[in-house]
């Protein structure tokens, strides 16, 4: 299974390289360090915020996980700098990921 | 360096950015036009290469930018880097005649306000927030909370820009705005107001590229192009590891420093990428200019003494951001600032200047030194 055939069905993986196993973002087939295949790590992750703004009434915000990878997610209450948060709802919306966190 | 050979901006030819629904085609021809009826002693037999500037999908558009100018180029092709295309271009043009496979080249960069170089598709770890604002707003707020700096603050960069925007007869923006109606314009996000923004728009910009010895026949005032800079750093946004400087214009500018044997301290002029208020201060300081975090001290003495070293045209937020030829539009402007031929904008004996001109939240960057 590919990253985004997960992604689209709701679940957050993170791609790791079987040979090196440094983690591979964005997702991809093979490691860009050693070219190694890539195989998905289950979670649940601990993201951690690293900035945030607003849209209207809607916060996004900037998070990191395992000191390695970023994204940009929804989350509905005002978050704080290093707040710890997990992916709550993701998934591929008319050829776009997104993600929301808590 | 020294085998390499010596390469001088021989003429230029600019129109002014507009919201024009026109053909891709119809906006090249405009500036490559202006420029042969500008620099009549150039003869379009002796052009080499013609290289095209833009992200729009039109193909062949070099062979066909030639063909309408009456140019059968050597080489021709298109080169395309997001919002810094137009100095990679320059770039590209440049390392075809320092090699010596050509002695003179056409570079032309066009854009339709409508280019679909604005959304990079293929970074989707930023989910539903590809639009350039989120980046900004990401910066700005980073920018803002690491050196405590306020939106009024931030806004002097508009009011700045606009002003001398209105000096520019190419700028798309004719207005002059105070602190005021920045940090009251429409609001994009918490940290992003539109007055803060570059805007799309439609534009054309080309420029020539010599060898010494054609240059030397052509002008009386050449400008050497004396240092180049580039890095990239990632493609996408969220690769960054800082969100209050950018890395590699920081890479870009030293090594371009370093090839003109020059110092941020020598620059008399330069163009500065400000796709939104935040980067202006953030490059200033990534090149040098300023220690970090103090960008917007410069920024503002440079306002309240009616100084335009920085971005003398109006920057990007306004002169207008048509991306393909954007990076051309700032190289001529350097190159008039430093012919002392551009009016009401001219900054006071420049001998050094210096483009800087980026690509995708700072992902990659380009840097060029351009001397008397
Ligand atoms: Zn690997």
């Amino acid at each position: 299974m590919s990253f985004e055939s997960k992604l689209n069905k709701g679940e957050f993986f993170i791609p790791e390289c079987t040979e090196c196993k440094k983690i591979v973002w964005p997702p991809a087939e093979f490691c860009n360090h050693c070219f190694g295949i890539v195989s998905l790590k289950e979670g649940p992750f601990e993201g951690k915020i690293m900035e945030f703004s607003r849209q209207n009434e809607q916060y996004f915000c900037l998070v990191e996980f395992e000191n390695t990878i970023k994204i940009i997610a929804n989350i509905s209450k005002l978050p704080i700098i290093g707040q710890k948060v997990k992916i709550s709802k993701c998934g591929i919306n008319d050829g776009n990921y997104f993600f929301q966190v808590i | 360096m020294n085998d390499m050979n010596k390469v001088g901006i021989v003429g230029y030819g600019i129109t002014p950015f507009t919201k024009d629904d026109k053909k891709i085609e119809s906006i090249l021809l405009d500036s490559a036009k202006e420029l042969f009826k500008n620099n009549q002693k150039i003869n379009r037999d002796d052009i080499d290469a013609v290289l095209v500037s833009t992200n729009n999908n039109s193909k062949y558009l070099s062979p066909i930018l030639s063909e309408m100018a009456g140019i059968q180029p050597k080489i021709a092709h298109t080169i395309e880097s997001l919002c810094n295309s137009g100095t990679n271009s320059i770039v590209s043009a440049y390392s075809y005649i320092a090699s010596g496979l050509a002695d003179m080249i056409l570079i032309t960069g066009a854009e339709r306000y409508d280019s679909p170089g604005q959304i990079l598709e293929w970074d989707n770890s930023r989910g539903e927030y590809k639009h350039p604002i989120f980046w900004a707003s990401i910066f700005t707020k980073s920018y803002k909370r690491e050196f405590s700096i306020s939106d009024e603050q931030l806004a002097i960069v508009s009011v700045k820009n606009h002003k001398q925007a209105k000096e520019n007869p190419n700028a798309l923006s004719k207005k002059t705005y105070t602190v005021d109606d920045v940090i009251n314009s429409k609001k994009l996000t918490e940290d992003l107001r539109l007055l803060n923004c570059s805007r799309p728009c439609t534009g054309s910009a080309s420029i020539i590229l010599a060898s010494e010895d054609k240059a030397k026949q052509l002008t009386d005032k050449p400008i050497w192009v004396t240092g180049i800079g580039q890095k990239t750093t990632s493609a996408g946004f969220t690769k960054n590891n800082s969100f209050s400087s950018m890395e590699s214009t920081k890479l870009a500018g030293q090594t371009a420093l370093k090839m003109a044997n020059k110092n941020s301290k020598d620059i008399d002029v330069a163009e500065i990428h400000d796709a939104f208020s935040v980067c202006e201060p953030m490059a200033l300081e990534s090149l040098g200019f300023s220690v970090e975090g103090r960008g917007m001290d410069m920024i503002n003495e440079l306002h309240d003494t009616n100084n335009f070293k920085i971005n003398p045209r109006g920057g990007l937020i306004g002169s207008g951001h048509p991306l393909g030829a954007t990076g051309i539009a700032q190289t001529i402007e350097i190159t008039q600032q430093l012919q002392s031929n551009a009016g009401k904008r001219q900054v006071d004996n420049p001998k050094v200047g210096l483009v800087h001109n980026m690509s995708a939240a700072a992902t990659s960057s380009t840097v060029l030194v351009l001397e008397t």
